[in-house]
């Protein structure tokens, strides 16, 4: 048996695991891994920014549902990627961060760009390890991507000195299985829990189901849609739950929480019983947690025990992957006419026609929504829409309409601006087939915008639509509301974002009335290489309805109608 | 006041990893003990928090998710036997000594350094116990107190037992799906 090198165990290893794509960014502590990689079956991406790899990696596991992996240097390297890791740990996303470290014997020494990474990142890991020996490289490596994916996901650092990359050993793959602490294991089944749930689901008159990201997590889509079926449970989504559940299927409410629609909210106050799958009770989504859904016993389907009744008390707690729940749910669920509750939510929508910007007739202006509408439309809602964090993400949740899973992919708990560019990149490469549209703000396109290179040395296919308002728009919208239009600090000067475009060899365009905005995307859709689209649009426009912060989640602000006045202004 | 007990890897960090998962949550730890257990590769934690049951649930539930613990369980509530043991330095001269002496019987304390001017005592029990010896000693002069924090264990029956190889199905059992 021939010696390897650690370098060469992980990029075997790698390949072993059935990766087939790695975003990296070469430095001093990981180059022994980056001449092994230079013969290993695996694309590399370059990226610009160490950040950038971590989204690209977080946006190739929510595309394609596997693991995305990272890699960097020590020190700065290691550093950069932090946001991108957080990121991906409030989103239970799963990726393997791999870091070069300096040797083992200056561990502690303050070496050039030495990091405690793994003391940095260890509150925003799902688990990190430092490998300092050539033998360990392969198991930790193993151990990562089953933690990773495993359960609730998250992401997985893995920190590798040098010398454990440069030195030899022998390497049997079969030795190398992961040996993880051996825990607890909990019965999640609980009959009386079960009971409960079952008496509460078979006599509910006003329910409403919760629908999150467990349920693309866990692959559910097919039995939640029979659960559903069944019991003709309305559906309220979750931001990152969106595409679990067709948005055009009829109990389809839409989302819920602070940008919610009105009826779903008001629906959730209204409810006699709710059942979230998959979901966690985000602040976010509950307002004020004192005056949360009164009226409502509360089912709790989640597989992370540390969620059940941390933000709200619950009366049955199924704990379990939400597939596995459901099934065994499904039989003992008794078919239920609920058309008059149905009919009772469908009636809440009637006065939302005055919220609906598409109503509004052409008054020369371009509003965020009809740009997301239309590209909704144009795309028959089939495209992976990438978004960044802000008021676009909103009326992206508002007027693009999921179908299909895994095709919203957006940063929901960190709100992470800068997101959207390279996690587009991620999910291109996870699925070079589908269409992909980054739709990003003018704030957060330029924190990760480097990344431009990235996709025009990969040659990649991204189309790319800046809404763009020349402000910081939501903390804007936040100072309207809030802060007595004190506008400080959000006024924003950016590039001419076409003209950038062209300087990384990419075509660009601007748009500034309504009449553009199809002809446009058509045009963009038509050329099978990336495209910015920058939509010029209404400056001061705000996301409604909104729940401020710490308010019930029926106290909504509307849209006031004086803003119809407003866009018949010249 | 919780009372948690933690099964956990007995390696580097971990100690590292319990603490900081508790100070993430903001609650205060009141004490906490490590030490081995009869397994080299496995040690015993019990860590008193400062919060109510329903915190304690979230840390008992948040520290089982972290890889290296094994097992995490609030024993609050339930029969346990819950020992501090402190190492009292206390003034002592001709004078006082005698009724010290007493006291020390009363408490069932032990001395363990004598020198012309000090003891030290051993008093192990509940956090009571010792909060009210140390109590009665303040008016003769406590020079220094070292206390181990709580150990504790539940009754009888009740066994607290790290994962045994047999206990089954775990992580690895999940395949990754790697892209």
């Amino acid at each position: 048996m021939k010696k390897m090198t650690g370098a060469e165990i992980l990029c075997e290893t790698l390949v072993r695991l059935g990766v087939k794509h790695l975003f990296g960014y070469p430095g001093g502590a990981i180059l022994p891994t980056y001449d092994a990689l230079g013969r290993a079956p695996i694309q590399h991406v370059l990226v610009r920014h160490e950040q950038g790899a971590t989204h690209m990696a977080d946006g190739y596991a929510r595309a394609s549902g596997g693991v995305g992996v990272a890699m960097a240097t020590s020190g700065p390297g290691a550093t950069n990627m932090v946001t991108g890791i957080a990121t991906a740990m409030l989103d239970s996303s799963p990726i393997v961060c791999i870091t070069g470290q300096v040797s083992s014997k200056l561990l502690g020494s303050d070496a050039f760009q030495e990091t405690d990474i793994t003391g940095i990142t260890m509150p925003i890991t799902k688990h990190n390890v430092v490998v300092s020996r050539a033998e360990d490289v392969a198991r930790s490596l193993r151990e990562a991507f089953v933690i990773a994916a495993s359960g609730r996901p998250g992401p997985v650092l893995v920190d590798v000195t040098k010398d454990a990359q440069q030195s030899a050993c022998e390497f049997h793959w079969e030795d190398t299985a992961p040996k993880l602490p051996l825990k607890r294991y909990r019965q999640n089944y609980d009959e009386q829990q079960f009971a409960r749930a079952v008496e509460l689901l078979n006599t509910a008159k006003r329910p409403v189901i919760l629908a999150g990201h467990g349920i693309l997590i866990s692959a559910a889509m097919r039995v939640f849609q029979e659960f559903v079926r069944t019991g003709n449970f309305p559906v309220a989504m979750t931001l990152l739950g969106l595409g679990a559940f067709p948005a055009s299927d009829p109990l389809n409410l839409g989302m819920m929480g602070m940008h919610g629609e009105a009826w779903v909210n008001n629906a959730i106050q209204d409810a006699d019983l709710l059942i979230a799958v998959g979901m966690r009770f985000d602040d976010r989504v509950t307002g004020d947690l004192r005056t949360y859904a009164q009226k409502a016993r509360k089912i709790h389907i989640e597989v992370d025990r540390a969620e059940i009744n941390k933000n709200v008390k619950v009366d049955a707690a199924l704990i379990g992957d939400a597939r596995e729940v459901l099934e065994k749910l499904l039989p003992r669920l008794e078919p239920f006419d609920r058309s008059e509750w149905v009919a009772h939510v469908n009636k809440l929508k009637g006065d939302s026609a005055v919220r609906d910007i598409q109503s509004l007739p052409d008054s020369g202006h371009l509003y965020a929504a009809h740009v997301i509408n239309d590209l909704w439309k144009e795309t028959r809602g089939e495209a992976i829409v990438v978004t960044d964090v802000g008021q676009h993400q909103m009326w992206e949740a508002q007027y693009y309409h999921h179908n299909q899973p895994r095709s919203l992919i957006t940063s929901g708990g960190l709100g992470t601006m800068g997101f959207a560019l390279p996690a587009a990149i991620g999910a291109k490469f996870a699925r070079p087939g589908d269409e992909v549209w980054v739709i990003a703000g003018d704030g957060g396109f330029q924190m990760t915008m480097c990344e431009l290179a990235t996709i025009v040395q990969e040659k990649l296919n991204v189309k790319i639509a800046i809404i763009n308002n020349g402000y910081l728009g939501m903390v804007r919208q936040w100072q309207e509301f809030f802060y007595n239009k004190r506008y400080v600090a959000t006024p924003l000067v950016a590039p001419d974002f076409a003209a950038l475009a062209n300087a990384f060899g990419i075509r660009g365009e601007r748009i500034t009335t309504r009449g553009e905005v199809i002809p446009a995307i058509r045009a963009a859709r038509e050329v099978s290489e990336t495209v910015l689209l920058d939509f010029r649009v209404e400056q001061e426009d705000s996301v409604y309805p909104m729940v401020p912060a710490g308010a019930s989640l029926d106290e909504m602000i509307r849209r006031p109608s004086s803003l119809v006045e407003t866009s018949q202004e010249p | 006041m919780q009372t948690v007990v933690a099964y956990v890897e007995n390696k580097p960090g971990v100690l590292n990893r319990v603490a900081s998962l508790v100070r993430r949550l903001a609650f205060n730890i009141d004490s906490l003990t490590v030490g081995p257990t009869d397994n080299p590769e496995i040690a015993r934690m019990t860590i008193v928090v400062h919060t109510d049951k329903q915190g304690a649930h979230r840390v008992e539930a948040s520290l089982e998710k972290l890889v290296d613990v094994l097992l995490a369980e609030n024993i609050s509530g339930r029969a346990a036997v819950v020992r501090d043991l402190a190492l009292i330095k206390v003034a002592a001269d001709q004078q006082s000594r005698p009724h010290l002496m007493e006291l020390i019987k009363v408490f069932r304390a032990r001395v363990v350094d004598v020198s012309p001017e000090s003891l030290i005592l051993e008093v192990s029990g509940t956090v009571d116990k010792i909060d009210g010896l140390l109590e009665v000693l303040r008016p003769f002069g406590v020079l220094e107190i070292a206390r181990t924090g709580s150990v504790a264990m539940t009754r009888g029956s009740d066994l607290l037992r790290p994962p045994a190889a047999n206990e089954s199905p775990h992580l690895e059992a999940v395949g990754s799906k790697a892209g």
